[in-house]
């Protein structure tokens, strides 16, 4: 597998629609999952995105990261601006206002603070009205942008900095929001989680994602060196690890049906994953065994799913 | 003369924004404004209208996809009140900054709490330096003209500024005027497409809403208020340009029979046709002198007019329909002050609330504020405001 991925990457697109120079911190995975998915979509796509890491480190005039047309407007309306973008583009064309002959994706993108907290209902709003269009969730499991403080969509037993770990608490008490369960109880056509640490597998779904007529949605699970306390060399096998461990499955919606992208025979123990990194690094053995059985738990019920819909 | 139509205002704001050829509306329902898009998606259902109606989950969201529309390059049109508009706040003050020329009509209504759906101007005034242009419409014909000459100020290159249509909730909204419609062409030959300067296109790549760094954001701000400022000789333009063409010719400060007057009545909305009579009264059978001004433009507002109007006024009574809670006045009545604190031989200003969640404020009323203004002015009475009509 990682010989495979060494020689594939050659045959990845050349072209870059998100230039170099940007300010994202040392090893930020999230960066290199939106390169990713800028190189996938070519030139022909618009972006709306959330306030947030994504949009400070790329847009900071008069410098801008990005060769496509973009468009930030606040925090928890990526989805309803880029309803209005893709809207507007469907209605100008049958007016004959816009060229026609162009096939032009709609993105929409945001972390998790801006998708699965503040944003969420302007998402379900868009997903639910049918845009055609695919959102993409970039999360690095709290508000880093503002300074590591806790989302629902932290991971329990993280230490953040308004969940930090004390003598009274191991840090965030609540179970990661599944968002992407939640995006897939819209029927939309196309639902995903995705992760850098697997380039050719993001980029595949980020095609489907494209490709599919209706809205999209792709939850990109983004190690934070910064906020997890990792060193930022490790940000690519820390994102390998959380899908080895089944802490991240890999695995896709299409039309309803599940089914896993990336599978391995044999698991890693959470502990593997959660070891590197200090915002776990408080957690007693009760703790992890705790996140063990959940973990289990939520690979398992993945998995009926799975053969639910194979059957 | 064109034939006059019986029609609800909000049925005939609707045909506004259908000659229009708007290519985008997003609404979400809310008392008093419902009648206008339910009209419009009837009329996009029906194919009379070739346009994108995206029905939002909230009024924050209906702001953002008339952002995502308009930066497509979309002629965009919503409408909202009250409890909407509060919650379209944020993305209110990010439009005018992006230079998107949406056009939104306010069915002006109280804002909670108490919750209450009658008209006043609390709405609007909450929303005050968002950065939009602020027009008032005092009846039905005005609400159908001025919304279509809003299109043609947004738009203008000039400008490229959101604007805000307002219409008393009710007391216009559900009321059914006669109506003097333009035909398609003679929209046409008025309004032109709206041509974008910049869009959302992968032909020629922009980035729109980036970060506003110390260094700069202050310049944007400077920019963007200077681009309101001189955006009233575009408007006053255009209103020259509609009552050249169609004969109803509009100003940013309207007067009434204020020559030889002594004290003015000073109103924005539909209260001022309400003043009018009231002014007649006293004009014609108790020989007062007495006249009315009645505010169209409330953004940008338009000073140097008002001073101008006011020259050798010994007692000016403004009435405002919101409170600034604790204030030097109400929103107007103190913005008026402000406006002639440095001239010379300012007239006295008497600042009155009045008609606040759909109280009536009647020709007496009117009467009554005209004799308590010219007594506070003998008195020289010093006040921040008076409310009138509430029962202490």
């Amino acid at each position: 597998m990682d010989a495979l991925n060494v020689y594939a990457a050659k045959l990845a697109p050349q072209q870059e629609s998100l230039a170099p120079g940007h300010r994202a911190c040392q090893g930020c995975a999230e960066l290199l999952a939106v390169r990713l998915v800028a190189k996938t979509l070519g030139q022909d796509f618009i972006i709306a995105n959330a306030t947030g890491c994504l949009e400070i480190v790329t847009s900071s005039y008069p410098h801008s990261a990005w060769k496509v047309p973009w468009i930030h407007v606040a925090f928890e309306n990526a989805a309803a601006v880029a309803s209005g973008v893709e809207a507007g583009i469907k209605i100008l064309k049958k007016k004959g206002k816009y060229p026609v002959d162009r096939d032009i994706k709609i993105i929409a993108q945001a972390g998790d603070g801006g998708t699965v907290d503040i944003g969420l209902q302007a998402l379900s709003g868009a997903l639910e009205r049918g845009h055609d269009f695919m959102y993409i969730c970039y999360d690095n499991e709290a508000y880093m942008n503002t300074g590591i403080q806790r989302s629902s969509s932290t991971p329990y037993g993280a230490s953040t900095t308004t969940s930090p770990a004390g003598t009274e608490s191991i840090g965030q008490v609540t179970m990661k929001k599944n968002v992407v369960e939640i995006a897939a109880a819209h029927d939309i056509p196309y639902v995903a989680t995705a992760s850098p640490s697997y380039p050719f597998d993001l980029m595949e779904k980020v095609r489907k994602g494209a490709e599919a007529k209706g809205p999209a949605y792709i939850h990109v699970l983004a190690p934070c060196p910064t906020g997890w306390r990792l060193a930022p060399n490790l940000a690519l096998s820390i994102g390998r690890l959380a899908v080895e461990t089944k802490v991240f499955p890999l695995y896709e919606i299409e039309n309803g049906k599940y089914r896993m992208t990336v599978s391995y025979k044999n698991h890693r123990p959470v502990i593997d994953y959660l070891k590197p990194q200090g915002r776990f690094r408080h957690l007693k053995e009760d703790n992890i065994e705790f996140i063990q059985q959940y973990v289990d738990a939520s690979y398992e019920r993945l998995l009926k799913k799975i053969e639910m819909s194979e059957g | 003369m064109a034939k006059k139509i019986g029609i609800e205002v909000s049925l005939a704001i609707s045909e506004a924004v259908k000659l229009a050829d708007v290519d985008a509306i997003a609404a979400y329902p809310i008392t008093p404004q419902t009648h206008i898009v339910e009209h419009l998606s009837e009329l996009v259902a029906d194919g009379d209208l070739n346009a994108e109606f995206i029905p939002v989950e909230s009024e924050h969201s209906a702001m953002s996809v008339c952002a995502g529309t308009s930066a497509a390059g979309a002629r965009t049109y919503t409408a909202t009140s009250s409890q909407g508009l509060a919650l379209m706040n944020e993305i209110l003050f990010i439009i005018p900054a992006l230079r998107l020329p949406v056009v939104m009509t306010l069915a002006n209504r109280s804002l909670s709490g108490p919750i209450s759906i009658w008209n006043d101007h609390s709405d609007l005034m909450s929303v005050r330096d968002t950065g939009w242009i602020s027009i008032f419409a005092e009846n039905g014909q005005e609400a159908f003209d001025l919304t279509l000459q809003s299109f043609k100020i947004a738009e203008d290159h000039r400008v490229m500024l959101p604007i805000n249509v307002n219409i008393d909730g009710f007391t216009l909204s559900h009321v059914i005027e006669p109506h003097e419609f333009l035909s398609q062409e003679e929209v046409d030959s008025f309004l032109p497409p709206y041509d974008p300067p910049l869009q959302l296109n992968p032909d020629k790549p922009v980035s729109m809403g980036m970060v506003g760094i110390p260094e700069i954001y202050f310049e944007a701000k400077k920019a963007q208020d200077v681009a309101l400022i001189e955006s009233k000789a575009v408007i006053k333009e255009v209103f020259q340009e509609f009552g050249e063409k169609f004969g109803r010719t509009y100003n940013v400060i309207e007067s009434y029979r204020a020559e030889d007057a002594e004290t003015l009545l000073l109103t924005m909305g539909s209260i001022g046709e309400t003043a009018m009579e009231a002014i007649d009264i006293m004009k014609d059978e108790q020989g007062k002198k007495v006249g009315l001004l009645r505010l169209r433009l409330w953004r940008p507002f338009p000073v140097d007019e008002l001073r101008e109007l006011v020259k050798g006024i010994k007692t000016l009574a403004v009435i405002d329909r919101a409170v600034s809670f604790g204030g030097t006045g109400a929103p107007v009545g103190g913005e008026i002050r402000s406006a002639l604190y440095s001239t010379e031989d300012r007239p006295y200003v008497a600042s009155f609330i009045a008609g606040l969640g759909g109280r009536d404020v009647t020709i007496k009323d009117f009467m009554d504020m005209v004799n308590l203004a010219e007594k506070m002015e003998t008195e020289q009475e010093v006040h921040e405001y008076k409310m009138i009509g509430v029962r202490e």
